[in-house]
């Protein structure tokens, strides 16, 4: 840890509203990730960042929430995301959907300039190269979008992967290629949703390993969902709960109860 | 208001321009006039033996096939070897270009045609006016010496081009073409042709063939 | 507008496209015949990213002076004593080109591969006054003979097999031997080859588009792999170029600039077989090639798209790399579009030409995955563009009710913090009861959209801000 003898990096946790309402366990992770790595965690009163107003032509709301998230998230040293999505939703959007407005802008740069998604800010950032954890099997990772294309997150969560104990990582045909999901896309357009979704699940279940992970929850969710609406028992988990170590929580779409009695593949 | 003043208007009023500022004016005709490169790839920045090795590579990657002679004398019994070779009759056509007619076709047994292509050719024979290496790409001129319908109808296609034609790229062919034709002119076509004709419409499956030569042969005059 | 569009109709076409086991099929090969290929090219060349920077460059700077490019261009032709037309829409395009046909007294006429041709539905115009036009790119010459529009723009017919091709043979060349073997693509392309030949030796006109026009020289430039268009401009007599105004570049140093990405982008060659620069007609002493030339310059609300967002896309060279990387376009094919342009340059070029009214949903019909952008040779920013689209059409309240209502919902409890949290969290308790034995809904109510083709995992039950808060509390107590 490069910044240990200074002080602790103050980090404002971005949960993610998929992750607040769907799954804390993913938040959780994360925490414990960046305490281990050095850092201070708050979670300041958040909501979403607006990617879907964004995305639905909705300029003036996403503003305002953009302008909310602004506020909220001032005078942490870094603000970090368990999403790509997210991530580049503040770091790669806001700049430009407050391009026109000279008071807002400045500060809209300056917030993209201190977020992170969370293993790129691990690696990149804190000079991460191992963590502490164990897992015993294959595991798959599928490249979400954002991450991978606006934010380059491709190579930091192999890194951090290599590193757990047991572990091995089996690669997918094209891990590269969308899930899918596209936010409200999923909804919308659902037939053709569910077409890019089957061919990613496909993918998946060749590459053989038992375990599918991603960085970003939507696209769990609707990998997930697919895998297990097919009968597929491949579980899925964000890679922050691996990272962590934090595997006590059943996978994406499984009961405790089915996970207690191991009859989660049973489906 | 016509089309072209309509249109032209247009494009001046989204630009928010007038058309007569003296310094958009300049930044135009310098561009016209100067032409600056742009990036040029180091691939083809190689001289010599390695600038015509790479051309025959990158020729035979578009599926030409490439010969090498030491003289211009020697190019009618290299073509006539190829003909036989591939059990092609012994009949070509080609142009009045100056450099082909001097050599000496009367050692072979090929049936000589000149002029343009009606469209019944099997082989025909042109000379380039170079080509360059980068893409293995040859670089046709239009005229009575080469007519273009020599590259397009027959089935098979030969071109000579001489090895100090072979360019590294193609900034230094349209220099050529510049020296040949004075800056702004151009003859009526300059064709660059990499590899015989072929079409992938039928599945992706790429087959050669389509509309244009079957074959195309490069005999490179080393001399 | 000029050829029919089904494009409002997105939704009824994606959904016979995704049940059409055979067009499927065909789709396979859109993935396995480009983007390897598209690969390994740029992947051969180091300079592949700094000359797609430089061909970006290019295209703006000639956008950004275009009008003074287009009067250079058009001296130079009429300097080479060819003929320039300008024409508003396609209608003006349309009866431009009939009559340059009519004085020719023609009655047949070559085609090269256009998409201009087919935004302004020049076959039909031809026809109708009785000239037979025929399309010599085989892939277009394919789709011609069934009466389609092209379902890619640089492989037409690419949603077809060779059992279907051989079919349209059959029923239309019936002056061959019913009994001949046509069961080897080879055999289907050799005797469109010879069906063709006659075509090309007989046409009165050839008309062809232009990758680009080059100012420098007033000469159009094409690119094809077949050689057919090249038949089509040196056999007949006249030569029409059809070309939309903005494939002006400035030299030919600049053309070569993205000639380089062009083939690696498209087909994965390092360059076509056949790149040919026109200009003017056949020079005193030639033997061959066309003795008049005309180019057809076409607006159709180009000029209207400099100046806005939409000047980017007047950058696109045409390659396919957008459709050929994207899962949308792999899963629903081109024609489900609905008009001339399919994938994500069509999802942002279509509406300007035939309206967001009529096209709305192309630029909704997109994950956002950002793979066009990444591999588009100009860099044209296509998701941002089809946001531009998203957010006309909600200014215009041209979105749907029900998406609407639903994230000004959304909208309205994200800008509220204290609400959210009360709100969300009874619903994901609730959700998160409901869906404790199972871990997963097959069912939601106004969840359809989802669940009609996957599950929807159900959530843990506690919000993350509700159980920091508690745990953070008992922490501090």
């Amino acid at each position: 840890m490069k910044q240990d003898r200074a002080r602790k990096p103050r980090i404002g946790l971005f949960v993610t509203c998929v992750v607040d309402l769907m799954r804390p366990s993913v938040g959780f992770a994360a925490v414990k990730l960046l305490e281990n790595a050095g850092c201070t965690v708050e979670v300041p009163e958040q909501t979403c960042c607006g990617q879907p107003t964004y995305n639905s032509g909705d300029r003036a709301t996403t503003r305002s929430i953009a302008e909310r998230t602004i506020t909220e998230f001032r005078g942490y040293d870094y603000v970090v995301a368990p999403s790509g999505s997210c991530a580049a939703m503040i770091k790669a959007h806001y700049p430009e959907l407050f391009a026109d407005d000279p008071n807002w802008l400045p500060r809209a740069n300056e917030l993209a300039a201190r977020t992170f998604e969370l293993t790129s800010f691990l690696v990149d950032v804190l000079g991460v190269t191992r963590v502490d954890a164990t897992f015993d099997g294959a595991v798959t990772y599928h490249d979400s979008c954002s991450g991978l294309r606006e934010l380059g997150v491709r190579s930091q969560p192999r890194k951090l992967l290599a590193s757990v104990e047991g572990l091995t990582l089996v690669e997918m045909e094209e891990s590269d290629v969308c899930c899918g999901f596209g936010g409200t896309f999923a909804v919308k357009y659902s037939e053709i949703s569910g077409a890019i979704v089957e061919a990613k699940a496909k993918h998946v279940v060749a590459a053989g390993a038992p375990t599918l992970l991603a960085g970003d929850l939507g696209c769990l969710l609707n990998m997930a969902g697919k895998l297990s609406r097919d009968g597929e028992p491949v579980r899925v988990r964000h890679v922050a709960e691996i990272l962590a170590g934090m595997t006590d929580d059943p996978p994406i779409g499984v009961a405790k109860e089915a996970q207690r009695t191991g009859k989660e593949a049973a489906r | 208001m016509s089309a072209r003043d309509d249109i032209l208007g247009a494009i001046r009023h989204s630009l928010g321009v007038s058309g007569k500022e003296t310094i958009r004016r300049q930044i135009v005709s310098d561009r016209l006039a100067h032409a600056p490169k742009g990036v040029i790839p180091k691939r083809g920045q190689v001289s010599g033996e390695a600038l015509l090795a790479l051309f025959k590579v990158q020729a035979e990657a578009a599926l030409a096939t490439v010969t090498e002679v030491a003289s211009a004398a020697e190019v009618p019994q290299s073509i006539a070897h190829f003909l036989r070779d591939h059990n092609l009759p012994a009949s070509l056509r080609m142009g009045d270009d100056r450099r082909l007619q001097a050599m000496p076709w009367n050692d072979t047994a090929l049936d000589i045609a000149h002029g343009p292509s009606a469209g019944d050719d099997l082989n025909a024979v042109s000379h380039a006016l170079g080509a360059v290496a980068e893409t293995g790409s040859l670089v046709m001129v239009s005229g009575s010496e080469n007519p273009s319908t020599l590259n397009f109808l027959p089935d098979n296609h030969i071109i000579v081009v001489s090895a100090k034609d072979v360019a590294g790229d193609y900034e230094s062919v349209w220099a050529k073409v510049r020296l040949t034709f004075g800056k702004g002119g151009m003859p009526r076509t300059v064709n660059w042709i990499t590899g015989p004709s072929r079409s992938g419409d039928i599945e992706q499956t790429m087959l050669l063939g389509a509309h244009g030569p079957r074959r195309l042969h490069v005999v490179v005059v080393k001399e | 507008m000029s050829v029919h569009s089904t494009s409002p109709d997105f939704k009824k076409n994606a959904a016979r496209a995704l049940g059409d086991a055979q067009l499927q099929k065909a789709l396979g090969n859109v993935k396995q015949g480009f983007i390897d290929k598209r690969e390994k090219a740029t992947q051969k060349l180091p300079e592949f990213e700094a000359l797609r920077d430089s061909a970006r460059d290019i295209k703006n700077h000639t956008l950004q002076h275009l009008d003074l490019y287009l009067e250079a261009y058009e001296q130079k032709v009429r300097a080479s004593g060819g003929h320039v037309h300008f024409a508003r829409h396609a209608e003006e395009a349309r009866d431009i080109i009939l009559s340059i046909c009519k004085e020719a007294g023609a009655r047949t006429v070559t085609k090269g591969k256009s998409m201009i041709a087919e935004e302004i539905g020049i076959n039909e115009h031809l026809e109708t006054h009785g000239i037979t036009p025929v399309e010599t790119d085989l892939g277009e010459y394919i789709i011609q003979l069934r009466h389609e529009m092209p379902s890619h723009i640089i492989a037409p017919a690419v949603h077809l097999n060779a059992t279907q091709v051989e079919q349209d043979f059959r029923r239309v060349h019936t002056h061959l031997d019913a009994k001949r073997d046509l069961s080897e693509p080879v055999q289907l392309l050799t005797e469109a080859r010879g069906v063709l030949r006659e075509r090309f030796l007989a046409a009165d006109v050839g008309i062809t588009g232009a990758n680009f026009l080059v100012a420098e020289t007033g000469t159009s430039v094409i690119v094809t792999n077949e050689g057919n268009g090249d038949l089509t401009q040196i056999l007949p007599k006249t030569h029409i170029v059809l070309a939309s105004i903005e494939k002006l570049v400035p030299t030919l140093e600049d053309v070569s600039q993205i000639l380089r990405v062009l083939a690696r982008s498209a087909t994965g060659q390092e360059i076509s077989v056949y790149t040919t620069f026109s200009t003017g007609p056949r020079h005193l002493g030639d033997s061959d090639g066309p003795e008049n030339y005309h180019v057809v310059l076409l607006d159709n609300g180009r000029s209207a798209m400099l100046g806005t967002s939409f000047e980017e896309m007047l950058r696109c060279i045409r390659c396919g790399a957008c459709m050929n990387h994207c899962p949308v376009y792999h899963a629903v094919g081109g024609h489900a579009y609905g008009w001339v342009y399919p994938g994500p340059m069509g999802a942002v070029l279509t509406p300007t030409l035939i309206g967001i009214d009529q096209a709305g949903h192309l630029p909704n019909a997109s994950t956002f995955c950002g793979r066009c952008e990444s591999v588009c040779p100009v860099k044209i920013p296509l998701p941002k563009l089809m946001r531009h689209w998203r957010e006309r059409e909600f200014e215009r309240h041209l979105t749907p009710a029900t998406v609407r209502s639903g994230l000004g919902l959304w909208g309205f409890f994200a800008k509220r913090p204290a609400l959210y949290r009360l709100a969300t969290g009874i619903a994901i308790r609730a959700m998160g009861f409901a869906g404790r034995r199972k871990g997963r809904f097959q069912w939601l109510p106004l969840a359809g959209g989802w669940t009609r083709n996957r599950d929807l995992p159900a959530p843990q039950g506690e919000t993350f801000q509700a159980r920091w808060r508690r745990e953070h509390k008992r922490r501090a107590a």
